[in-house]
């Protein structure tokens, strides 16, 4: 009878076991493919890295050698346009979801986030060409900034929100006992507090949007000449690599590799920044 | 001057815990007569009142902020609805199960698009439920990364959260030059016709994509599971994974749905990927290896080509039926999130 037990829980513990190691093995399995994509695009992206790469404009087919310069400016322009567009509607926004916190429009807003958060990003640019692209009759970059600041909003606004509703009242009530006004304590005061998690907010953002391309297909459209005009069609890093990659020549695949591991690498670095600026910057209350 | 001076009714409320929202204004001409129209003078009740009138723009300015997230949606929303309408017009609600998909003939139907979008979106979840869950329990239950232990935990969480920021372009070019000869050649041995692009090569790119996702959301719900329940389940005699059997997953599950409905809806909105490795043929399916398209990859391949008014139209109302999908999906697995974690 002991023994019997005896054998019933050893069997239920090696039952456990085995699922630990099933668990474990099968992570590591769904790791490996996953990085491997990491590397395979380094590997094929690394060959092209010269300074050419980055300072030509691409070759027409045919011709070997070229580079991505207009992508990578237009890729700058539009994300830096996009990122000047939401930061301003972004900031005031979630100060004011943390100052309301329970307010009926905070309730309404934070469902409007949760909507452009789950929103496709196809949506948001057939929505960008008929605001922009269809008044002013031609595609521009201008319009493809408007569609990835939408899509930048909700991002940075969680993140900012999460810091700013944690600043604690009494510091707070000590800067308004000091007779500061409300705009100033606002200002210079609690934005202060959290500038890591707001800075980080738009960081990641910008992260976010920096590879996306759905957006941008009938908004910037692309270009392979070099233009740093707003409102012409503009080329970007994912429009580059996605028509690069659907074209037939080894050539423009070989940019569009190239490419793909620049935009990483931005992604990367990024990611790292808002990371270390999180620990340099957060404040411990 | 007038504006400060006008009168505003001093609101009775219940007492708020800082004067932060609503405060009233501070009207020195109101505490005494003596001080009405004298602040002119006073340079400090000049500063106050114009601080306090910086405060009341400085809300308006906030305010403001927070009602244009409002006013996007709702432009999203009434941008997709109008430009929809010469579609709806035309082909009503008909248009949902119409089967051809004709943009010489002027006769657009969704459900080639429809059947595409749901095959690619279930095939990919079904792929990749074992995956995530397994690395969530993995991180959320075996191997939590604490701060200091654990190194190879934190590992596995900055793998997955380095993947899931890998845009979706990349992971389709990734899939047209790797995946789609391996499927080929795939497709050959199981002798069906071998086009490499199709239903399924889509669904194991959207499975990889959605893993990362699923697997964190997964890993926030399982460290949810309250110690206590875990520590009864133990001293009851129970091993690690009767633990997690009978006590994480059950306690867990209406978060995991959640979880499920959320990698959906991502899954339904996926674009450049799909695009890439899908095939693009508007007929209906005939088998999981044969090309198709979703509502996604057909609105990026024709939406610069639609040449009419009605083709365009009716691209907009596939946009249309993808958001309200989508965000349905979204809002209702938000919401079950929200419960369970409150």
């Amino acid at each position: 009878m002991l023994l019997h037990t005896h054998i019933h829980i050893r069997r239920r513990q090696i039952r456990s076991q085995l699922v630990r190691t099933a668990i474990i093995l099968c992570t590591v399995l769904t790791l490996l493919p996953l990085l491997y994509i990491l590397a395979y695009i380094i590997r094929r992206g690394i060959g092209v890295m010269h300074l050419s790469f980055f300072l030509q404009l691409p070759k027409p087919v045919g011709e070997s050698g070229g580079g991505i310069a207009n992508a990578l400016v237009g890729s700058l322009l539009i994300v830096g346009m996009a990122t000047l567009m939401a930061v301003p509607v972004g900031i005031s926004s979630a100060l004011y979801l943390s100052e309301h916190p329970k307010g009926k429009l905070a309730g309404i807003i934070r469902i409007c986030l949760e909507v452009l958060t789950g929103i496709p990003s196809i949506v948001v640019g057939i929505v960008a060409y008929y605001w922009l692209v269809r008044p002013m009759g031609s595609f521009s970059a201008l319009s493809g900034s408007v569609a990835l600041a939408i899509m930048m909003l909700p991002i940075m606004i969680r993140s900012a929100e999460e810091t700013l509703k944690r600043f604690p009242l009494h510091l707070r009530e000590a800067s308004l006992a000091l007779g500061v006004p409300y705009y100033k304590t606002i200002l210079k005061v609690l934005l202060p507090c959290s500038l890591s998690g707001v800075v980080s907010g738009i960081m990641l953002s910008i992260a976010r949007v920096i590879g996306e391309t759905a957006p941008l297909l009938f908004t910037a459209f692309g270009n392979p000449y070099l233009t740093a005009n707003i409102f012409h069609p503009m080329h970007s890093l994912p429009l580059l690599i996605y028509n690069y990659a659907i074209s037939p020549y080894e050539n423009w695949h070989q940019l569009a590799w190239g490419a793909a591991m620049v935009l990483l690498v931005w992604i990367l670095l990024l990611n790292v920044l808002t990371r270390i600026m999180i620990r340099k910057w957060s404040v411990q209350y | 001057m007038t504006r400060f001076l006008m009168a505003k009714p001093l609101r009775l409320s219940a007492p708020q815990a800082y004067p932060t929202t609503d405060k009233p204004a501070f009207r020195p001409d109101k505490l005494s007569p003596a001080y009405a129209g004298q602040h002119k003078g006073n340079s400090l009740l000049k500063y106050i009142s114009l601080a306090d009138r910086k405060d009341k723009l400085f809300r308006r300015v906030l305010w403001m902020g927070g009602l244009t997230i409002l006013c996007l949606v709702l432009g999203i929303l009434l941008t997709l609805i109008v430009g929809a309408i010469p579609s709806l017009q035309a082909f009503g609600i008909r248009f949902l199960w119409g089967k051809v998909w004709n943009p010489v003939n002027q006769v657009f139907g969704a459900l080639p698009f429809l059947v595409g979008t749901l095959l690619t979106s279930f095939l990919a979840l079904l792929i990749s439920i074992p995956f995530s869950l397994s690395i969530a329990i993995f991180l959320g239950e075996y191997f939590p990364p604490v701060k200091g232990r654990n190194r190879f935990a934190h590992l596995v969480r900055e793998a997955v959260e380095l993947i899931a920021g890998i845009p979706s372009v990349i992971y389709g070019f990734w899939g047209l030059f790797v995946l789609v000869p391996v499927i080929r050649k795939l497709e050959m041995s199981w002798h069906v016709l071998p086009y490499g692009v199709g239903i399924f090569t889509a669904s194991l790119i959207l499975a990889i994509m959605i893993i990362p996702y699923a697997a964190s959301l997964g890993r926030e719900i399982i460290a949810l599971v309250p110690q206590d329940l875990k520590e009864a389940a133990y001293s009851l005699g129970a091993t690690r994974w009767e633990m997690i059997r009978h006590v994480v997953l059950p306690y867990a599950r209406s978060g995991i749905f959640a979880g499920l409905l959320l990698s959906l809806g991502r899954a339904l909105g996926e674009t450049m990927a799909v695009t890439m490795v899908i095939g693009n043929t508007s007929e209906i399916p005939q088998s999981i290896f044969s090309p198709g398209n979703t509502l996604a990859s057909v609105i990026a391949n024709e939406f610069t080509e639609a040449a009419s008014r009605l083709y365009l139209s009716a691209l907009i109302e596939l946009g249309l039926v993808l958001f309200v999908v989508t965000t349905c999906m979204h809002l209702i697995g938000k919401t079950i999130i929200h419960r369970f974690s409150a």
